[in-house]
């Protein structure tokens, strides 16, 4: 018996990366997405402005594209957790 | 018959103990949305305590392993069950009065341990289960999820540097929100599972139960409820030094907080260990102070933290096996009823001090300072 499992570890941190930081990254991907396009560049230098949408059709789907990802992932998670969860098989450990 | 007397004080302390799990850990889902003004405390509590329930249903993997994997149960008496929730909860509440957010499942572990030992001795303890599955995971969790975070949030920063600050924070505030819920969910199905696995080890220990059952519909429901509604309570205190005491967090760090917290979370439980939701919470938070330039990461704190991490596995085991020497001495129904009266006292006289400086949804969000208003001696060396 080992005292550290070190393929959960490695699981854990890629799969950690992937999902703790890829995922919001994806997001603020579609975060600069959306803002590209003419609104902003003619809103000046406000920097206390909310605006976030630039006004740009293809950043917008850009940001959509990146927005359905992270809801997918988030989703499939879930699931994942949940068939994890609850065996369908009576499993004694 | 006295029996079920006794498991019913013992469930009834089990889901008291979940309570106080519930508001301890508010924060770890809710803290930086609520520093960031992402969402109003109250709503935040309010949807973490609903998120609580939900997620108490999602899985129910964690819970026979709770128990089984680190004590003998055949050794396990309901007195046993009954002082270790007495040393769990007695911490929990402790530690919430100093507003240090200690693992809760370590001062279940912690309890539960040191009463198993005072009635049965060490061997009856798994000790390679305890280390493998409970302390290195403790040791190494802070420090996968501070990893994860930093490159999330380094990340973060760096995507959106070309939007306006103005546009940064409002974009984020929605990610934060929905990284926190599903810090929320990830809490209520790893935590609300070790109480359901201690009512279940009453029930086996009572003869209820066959041993290696799954726990009952009525056991997952109470346990969901009762976490939930401690959330809901939220544990100001920690929520406080969660998300104003270690960092000063933005809502592009919080996103990056809560994402690592949930990722880490989510996949150690499916691993099978029994992380503490705190330390993976607080390891996050750090590194969002980590990877963002210019952040300062207020290690005075961090270190008194860290310092209460190390007491409370020792410290909840010995209230837990004091109470076990008390309850066994009186002995039979009339030493666990003792336990518990004198439980309830301490928690009455525990609440009464916390109301001298009371912290709440309104000033939860006052500017840090290292010795505010509020500040309460440091706790002795547990």
């Amino acid at each position: 018996m080992s005292w550290i499992n070190y393929t959960a570890i490695w699981k854990i941190v890629v799969f950690g990366l992937l999902a703790g930081a890829g995922l919001p990254a994806i997001f603020a991907g579609g975060l600069f997405a959306l803002s590209r396009g003419p609104k902003v560049q003619t809103a000046g230098a406000d920097a206390d402005s909310d605006a976030l949408v630039g006004g740009s059709m293809a950043g917008m789907i850009i940001a959509a594209i990146c927005f359905l990802i992270v809801l997918a992932a988030i989703g499939w998670g879930i699931y994942e957790v949940y068939q994890i969860g609850h065996p369908a098989a009576p499993k004694v450990k | 018959m006295s029996n079920d007397v006794v498991l019913a004080l013992v469930v009834i302390t089990a889901l008291g103990f979940d309570f106080t799990n519930g508001f301890h850990d508010t924060g770890n889902a809710m803290a930086t949305s609520i520093a960031t003004g992402a969402l109003p405390p109250r709503i935040a509590v309010a949807l973490s305590g609903a998120l609580n329930l939900v997620g108490a249903f999602l899985s129910l993997a964690v819970a026979a392993t709770i128990a089984s994997g680190l004590v003998n149960t055949k050794l396990v008496t309901l007195t046993v069950v009954a002082a270790g929730l007495a040393g769990g909860i007695i911490w929990n509440l402790l530690t919430w009065l100093f507003g240090i957010p200690s693992s809760s499942s370590h001062a279940l572990i912690g309890g539960v341990i040191g009463s198993t030992m005072a009635a049965a001795g060490g061997s009856s303890i798994k000790w390679h289960g305890l280390i493998s599955k409970v302390i290195i995971p403790a040791g190494l969790s802070p420090v996968i999820a501070a990893l994860i975070a930093a490159a999330g949030t380094w990340m973060l920063y760096r995507i959106s540097r070309s939007l306006t600050d103005g546009a940064r924070r409002h974009g984020f505030r929605v990610g934060q929100i929905g990284s926190a819920c599903m810090v929320s969910l990830a809490h209520g199905t790893n935590d609300a599972q070790k109480t359901m696995g201690v009512i279940t080890l009453a029930l086996i220990a009572n003869g209820s139960q066959k041993a290696g059952s799954n726990a009952p519909f009525w056991v997952i429901l109470s346990c969901a409820l009762a976490i939930s509604i401690g959330t809901y309570v939220g544990g100001w205190r920690v929520i406080r030094t969660l998300g104003k005491g270690l960092v000063e967090i933005e809502s592009p760090q919080g996103m990056a907080a809560e994402s690592s917290s949930a990722a880490v979370i989510l996949l150690s439980s499916s691993f099978g260990y029994s992380l503490s939701t705190t330390h993976v919470a607080t390891g996050s938070i750090i590194g969002t102070g980590l990877g963002k330039k210019g952040a300062e990461v207020r290690w005075s704190v961090a270190g008194r933290m860290a310092t209460a991490w190390l007491f409370t596995l020792p410290a909840a085991a010995v209230v837990g096996a004091g109470a076990y020497a008390l309850a066994h001495g009186i002995g039979g129904t009339a030493g666990v009823v003792i336990d518990l009266i004198i439980l309830l006292v301490v928690v009455a006289a525990i609440y009464w001090r916390s109301r001298a400086s009371k912290v709440d949804h309104n000033n939860v969000n006052d500017s840090w300072s290292e010795r505010p208003e509020q500040s309460v001696p440091e706790p002795a060396a547990a």
